[in-house]
């Protein structure tokens, strides 16, 4: 076989495996094996199997769940599948300083472990942003989240 | 200043870059233009990303980061698949021009890369409250620097340019299947990364400021893999010279 000829029979062959691995990744189940996060419906869904290994949970902040202790030291909250807190709802404790964007109705991803008493303990607090940019409305201060966080066990 | 403006700088840019790829006498001085308007475009990018632009309603200042990290993460994006024609190109038709314009577009790709994936890690930090973590677009993005590192290195590791030229071009062919999946991987699976971003996702005056980055940065990734080209042509000269000077007038 001629050079050109053999490189345009690599030139073929690496096309095509490049184009099947795409597809397989794209078209394949590889979703449904590797999971980054459950949403509470799913994690709900596994029954005792979710409890005990660590996984990741993601979803929204309910309304109206965040729940301080009077020092400070432990945080509570909901995740729901549903930024309006309908739908299925998973109980959150942590001990960690949350990012400062965290509050209701934003998106979380929390790392831990979910135990039968109902309870995802989590020693990794993440908030997601959605891919709206928008400035502040007039008369607004960007620094206005933060002092919600600070009174929100009031 | 109208926020059409860097369009309509962009829409120059791509002019000039297609008729650096077609004139050859504008091959001689085209670098100069390309930096030059990186230069005048680089000395208002502070202000209008720092100052001009508002804050972000939720983030804050933070967010001022994404003109940086967004256009730096896109030309990494453009090299490479700059990198993939040149592949295909290379195996359908010997040139050691499609060779040389494959290793200074990985090279400067991974640049790109590398610096558009640092700062969205620093910029993670105080909105996710993490810097790094294994969601998929992460991964896939990480999986590029590392994959086109190797590539870099497999080129260096052959002796023979053709060899060279042939293994590196059916790995720079396999290789872009990451990029594919790094970009459809905020939809396709859950992530922590938001999705891609549109100009009805993004507010006007922000949508001008990253049309401006972007202008910017890609005026900066053609000085880099024209440089970077020059270099790689000369060396593969002479590697191969001296009795068959191929495609003449190449250059």
């Amino acid at each position: 076989m001629s050079p050109e000829n053999r490189n345009r029979l690599l030139a073929v062959g690496a096309l095509v495996v490049a184009g099947g691995a795409l597809a397989a990744i794209a078209w394949g189940n590889i979703g449904e094996n590797l999971v980054y996060y459950w949403t509470p419906g799913e994690m709900l869904s596994q029954g005792e199997k979710a409890y005990g290994p660590t996984i990741r949970l993601g979803g929204v902040v309910a309304p109206k769940s965040i729940v301080w202790t009077d020092d400070k030291q432990h945080l509570a909250f909901e995740v729901a599948d549903q930024k309006d807190g309908t739908g299925p709802k998973v109980k959150v404790a942590s001990d960690q300083v949350p990012p400062q964007m965290f509050r209701e109705g934003i998106g979380v991803v929390v790392e831990g472990t979910y135990a039968a008493d109902g309870v995802f303990r989590t020693n990794r607090l993440m908030v997601s942003h959605s891919n709206e940019y928008r400035p502040p409305k007039p008369g607004e201060h960007t620094k206005e989240w933060q002092k919600s966080l600070e009174t929100a066990s009031k | 200043m109208p926020l059409i403006t860097p369009l309509l700088i962009l829409v120059g840019v791509v002019g000039l870059l297609l008729a650096h790829a077609f004139v050859p006498s504008v091959r001689r001085w085209s670098w100069k233009a390309f930096l030059g308007i990186a230069v005048v475009m680089f000395l208002v990018q502070p202000y209008l990303a720092l100052s001009w632009a508002p804050p972000e309603r939720e983030m804050g200042e933070v967010q001022r980061i994404m003109y940086m990290h967004v256009p730096q993460v896109w030309m990494a994006l453009l090299a490479l698949t700059l990198n993939f024609c040149c592949s295909v190109a290379f195996l359908l038709k010997k040139s050691w021009v499609t060779d040389a314009l494959a290793e200074a577009s990985a090279e400067v790709g991974v640049y790109f890369g590398a610096v558009g994936v640092t700062l969205g890690a620093i910029w993670a930090k105080p909105t996710w409250g993490v810097y790094w973590d294994w969601d998929p677009r992460l991964t896939t993005a990480a999986i590029m620097i590392v994959i086109y590192m190797g590539y870099l290195t497999l080129r260096r590791f052959v002796e023979d340019p053709e060899k060279r030229a042939t293994w590196s071009s059916v790995m720079g062919i396999i290789s872009y299947v990451d990029l594919p999946v790094l970009w459809f991987s905020v939809k396709w699976w859950n992530s922590l990364h938001q999705v891609q971003s549109s100009p009805k996702t993004v507010d006007p005056d922000m949508t001008m400021v990253l049309r401006w980055s972007a202008t910017m940065f890609l005026c900066l990734l053609s000085v880099f893999i024209i440089h970077r080209f020059r270099v790689a042509y000369a060396a593969r000269q002479a590697e191969v010279a001296p009795p068959e000077a191929l495609a003449p007038g190449a250059a």
